[in-house]
């Protein structure tokens, strides 16, 4: 007469007990914490620890724990001492010095068991905990002209090899333009660009009077290679520069395809972010001065006529900034390099970078490389930093420019436009300098095409708000279903409240990020999740109605019941895959919210309250069900 | 309790012809205010300057309308974000775009120059060409859900079926819309969200009520399609109310407490309840009389689908 089988029970009871296992971590509320993390060269480890806990007890600043969690250390302070909060990261700041990043966090208060299980709370979208969120978009039209002007050297070069007089190699309306005296210099021509400059597509152009025209255009295939490429360098750089702004989570996502979004959360001012986000870096391969003493030139401030001083990436084992002499003539720049990419040596195995220079750049490494086999050659990356000062009430543009020495290495060799960089200490040491290298060769300047700051007091009324709407949204239904279904709206009760929980841990565990329309996709949730059950008790009651037993009409009612279910989240559930899919921001949110909500109703409403159903009626002799209609009497 | 007669047999389908022609109506009258109002389309589409500020006591709109003008801004939106000390105000995408918060700054001089007692909570900036683009992507995602919906109910159902429902959706979606272009309320992403939450909402009746009546034209062996349809309408109504409520209790409780971010969300859904539900009964299944389904079209699926065959 059950003929609910054992292991559904058993099914119900797990999925239950996961959901309120995931679901729980949303009720620790997270505390102000202040993390510091190692800038360039410094490390975190238990002597720093100490100093940190030294100054804030110096500074009477109280404190909950100090944790030392692999990279970086955590500050945990006292449950809503914001202000606090902010006093200790002005503190640390000024005590550490720039060789620490000193963000403002929010700590976790989760238990260890919890998160070692991955039970963890959602993260908040900007909405919810205020912050900066910019949309920035790579120059297509730059990129391009780039690589026209990457491809025009190129040709000239191949020319110049076969010897084939051109008028002119210059930038046309589909890419390169090659100007010819003769037919004859065209058809060779065309046959030289196509064997060795694979990348474009050659053509014969119009013919005015003496001048045979060829057009040359970049392949599409490669201009898409180039403009992810170009996003994926500046998500690249973006993340290294981010740093800079001491943030604890920033987020960068490519979106589209030629969009970065960068989010910032706790940070409200946008000038200061746009001043790192909108820096240009660029490579210079220089030659090392070997015959001077770059410490002594450093000390005394005597710089031999031909060179200039810089420092390497990395400090010194003592914490002090390494000076190296380089000669002031720059070899190649980064606006010469193709690519850069990490790989192991084949000879030796050891980590390496193998670059690729353009065809002007290989001929000038090539002249350099024939004269100075031995000597050690260093790469310099440049980085410029917009400023704005306001001086007598006017904007003064500047420009802050920081060098920084990232390799040196000896020249093994004559090359030219294909080169390696081998011997590097690890793998980890390749990739950062294949992405350095990448980061200053011409990467597309962005332009910020949304930009949205939201400050801290909203977000918290947002979450507020949020969390009354959830809740009174969820109270109205329970009454309102209790109190025209009865026991079975109860049952159902139970199931919507678990519906939502089992939403949240399944956002929780996946990592949706919570926003405004999230909460709003929940609520919408919890209204509609109720219609199985709607449909169920009706097809109850009308089983009832057709003279059935109460246990066959549970049985029928869920039985037939079933497939429209099935039928209407089906449809329901295409509409909101649309929703996750297609849009963007907001409308994503919502529409993922939606979509588990839709996949855990269908769970809870149909599944659960089946179990408890048959739980509440088996085993009894039934003459009615307490259904809440005028034909069944409650209770037996 | 028991709010609906079980046994009612209300004669829906003899309203036809007046409520197709209402819908009618009111679907060519909403095509014709989007056409010559348009839509109050917020930041998210049109691009420019948004900027929210709170007063620690309760201001008027037109205060701060004075307090732009003599800061130099002459043509900013200011509206009241619910309550009396909030507002957003909204300024016209400018060439110089790269200002944002130049721009907000400048915003927040003009307002303090009058009262002291204002703060910033928020400003965002959107490019006009993301705007346009949102836009584009909005009715790509709309198109592919009322395709996406008539193909899977084309395979379950019959054809007339899909026609049927997707004729109800692109009815709703227009009414959707033409409220909005009627009230001139600001139509943004969140709103556009729950347009295509409405037409999963109101698909969501729809099939329940098809359902219903393949089941009926199964069941019953002289399946007049009047009767049919007539009776598949009586006996889900009670469920199509009783979803219609429980949702929109939800959504009033998301409309008067979740604050201004979500309002014009609760909005749109409400208003989609009203229209999906009254459409499922008044439009779809009239238009499903009309395109002449029968119990022939749904013995002929059946016969390819076992898992449906068994049924009665």
């Amino acid at each position: 007469m059950n003929d609910f089988p054992r292991w559904k029970y058993a099914l119900v009871i797990v999925v239950l007990l996961l959901g309120v296992l995931y679901g729980l971590p949303n009720l620790f509320l997270q505390q102000p914490a202040v993390q510091i993390t190692a800038n360039r060269g410094a490390t975190v480890d238990q002597a720093l620890k100490e100093q940190v806990q030294g100054i804030l007890e110096k500074d009477k600043i109280t404190f909950q724990s100090i944790e030392l969690n692999g990279d970086h250390l955590l500050v945990r302070l006292p449950t809503g001492e914001n202000e606090l909060q902010a006093k200790a990261q002005e503190l640390l700041k000024t005590s550490l010095g720039d060789q620490y990043v000193v963000a403002l966090n929010l700590a976790s208060t989760v238990p260890h068991w919890m998160r070692a299980i991955g039970a963890k709370e959602m993260p908040k979208g900007l909405d919810l905990q205020g912050g900066v969120h910019f949309l920035m978009e790579v120059d297509d039209k730059d990129v391009m002209d780039k690589q026209a002007q990457r491809y025009a050297d190129d040709i000239r070069v191949v020319l110049h090899d076969k010897n084939i007089r051109y008028q002119s190699v210059g930038r046309g309306p589909q890419g390169v333009v090659v100007q010819l005296r003769s037919a004859e210099d065209r058809d060779a021509s065309l046959a030289a660009i196509s064997s060795k400059v694979p990348d474009v597509v050659v053509s014969n152009g119009k013919t005015f009077g003496d001048t045979y025209t060829l057009d040359a255009s970049v392949k599409p295939q490669k201009i898409k290679e180039v403009a992810l490429n170009t996003i994926r360098q500046n998500q690249a750089t973006l993340s290294n520069r981010i740093n800079a702004l001491g943030v604890a989570e920033p987020l960068i996502q490519q979106q589209g395809d030629s969009r970065i979004a960068v989010e910032l959360p706790g940070v409200q001012d946008t000038a200061e972010a746009k001043k790192i986000l909108g820096a240009t870096a660029t490579l210079e391969y220089r030659a090392v001065d070997e015959n001077a003493n770059a410490f002594e030139a450093q000390k005394s401030g005597q710089i031999p006529p031909d060179d200039k001083l810089f420092y390497r990436r990395e400090r010194g084992p003592d914490g002090k900034p390494i000076p190296m002499l380089l000669k002031k003539k720059v070899i190649a720049t980064g606006d010469e390099l193709v690519d850069a990419s990490s790989a192991p040596d084949q000879q030796s195995g050891t980590p390496s970078v193998s670059v690729t220079l353009n065809a002007s750049g290989g001929r000038k490494m090539l002249d350099f490389t024939t004269q100075n086999i031995g000597k050690p050659m260093a790469v310099v990356y440049v980085e410029r930093t917009p400023e704005i000062k306001i001086v007598d009430g006017k904007e003064v543009r500047s420009t802050k420019v920081t060098e920084e020495v990232i390799n040196s290495a000896s020249i093994r060799g004559v090359f030219s436009n294909r080169f390696q960089t081998t011997g590097l200490e690890s793998n980890k040491v390749a990739s950062d300098l294949a992405l350095l290298l990448r980061a200053g060769s011409l990467a597309a300047p962005v332009v910020i095409v949304e930009e949205r700051v939201i400050g801290p007091s909203l977000g918290k009324d947002n979450i507020q708000k949020g969390v009354s709407a959830v809740l009174l949204g969820l109270a109205a239904v329970l009454v309102f279903m209790a109190f025209y279904y009865w026991l079975f709206g109860l049952i159902a009760d139970i199931a919507l409240f678990f519906n939502l929980v089992l939403l949240l841990a399944v956002m929780s565990a996946i990592g949706v990020t919570l926003t405004m329309p999230g909460i709003a996709g929940i609520v919408l949730t919890l209204g509609m999740a109720i219609d199985a059950n709607v449909l169920v008790c009706e097809r109850i009651r009308e089983e009832l109605r057709n003279g059935s037993t109460p246990l066959a009409s549970i049985r029928a009612g869920y039985e037939k019941a079933w497939a429209t279910i099935l039928d209407a989240n089906v449809t329901h559930l295409l509409a909101a895959l649309a929703l996750m899919t297609l849009g963007s921001g907001a409308i994503r949110g919502f529409g993922v919210t939606l979509f588990i909500g839709i996949l855990t109703s269908m769970f809870t409403s149909v599944t659960v309250t089946h179990a408890i159903t048959n739980l509440v009626h088996s085993g009894r002799k039934l003459k009615g069900l307490a259904l809440g209609s005028g034909y069944s009497h409650a209770g037996a | 309790m028991e709010l609906f007669n079980p046994n009612s047999n209300i004669d829906f389908l003899g309203w036809r012809k007046v409520s197709i022609i209402i819908s009618i109506i009111l679907v060519i009258g909403s095509l014709g205010v989007i056409a010559t109002r348009g839509l109050n389309y917020a930041l998210d589409f049109t691009g420019g300057v948004l900027v929210e500020a709170g007063y620690t006591n309760s201001v008027e709109v037109d205060q701060v309308r004075a307090a732009l003008e003599a800061g130099g801004f002459h043509n900013a939106q200011v509206q009241s974000l619910g309550g009396t000390r909030d507002v957003s105000i909204r300024l016209q995408p400018q060439a110089d775009q790269k200002n944002a918060d130049k721009v907000a700054t400048d915003v927040l001089t003009a307002l303090k120059a009058r009262r002291a007692d204002v703060a910033l909570k928020r400003h965002d900036f959107v490019g006009p060409q993301v705007g346009a683009e949102l836009k584009t992507n909005g009715i790509v995602a709309i198109v592919f859900v009322i395709f996406g919906i008539m193909i899977y109910i084309g395979i379950r159902f019959e054809k007339r079926f899909a026609i049927a429902a997707i004729a109800s959706e692109i009815h709703d979606t227009i009414l959707t819309v033409g409220f909005f272009a009627l009230t001139q309320k600001e139509f943004d992403l969140t709103v556009l969200a729950s347009v295509l939450a409405v037409v999963g909402y109101s698909i969501n009746d729809k099939v329940v009520v098809f359902d219903r009546v393949r089941e009926l034209f199964r069941m019953t062996r002289k399946a007049e399609p009047y009767a049919i349809l007539n009776r598949a309408i009586n006996q889900t109504l009670s469920r199509t109310i009783m979803t219609s409520l429980t949702t929109a209790l939800a959504m009033f409780a998301l409309f008067f407490f979740g604050g201004p971010a979500v309002h014009g969300f609760a909005l749109t859904m409400l208003i989609g309840i009203v229209i999906g539900t009254l459409s499922s009964i008044f439009f779809a299944n009239p238009i499903l009389y009309w395109l002449g389904v029968s119990k022939a079209d749904l013995m002929q699926v059946s016969k390819e689908n076992p898992e449906l065959a068994r049924r009665p």
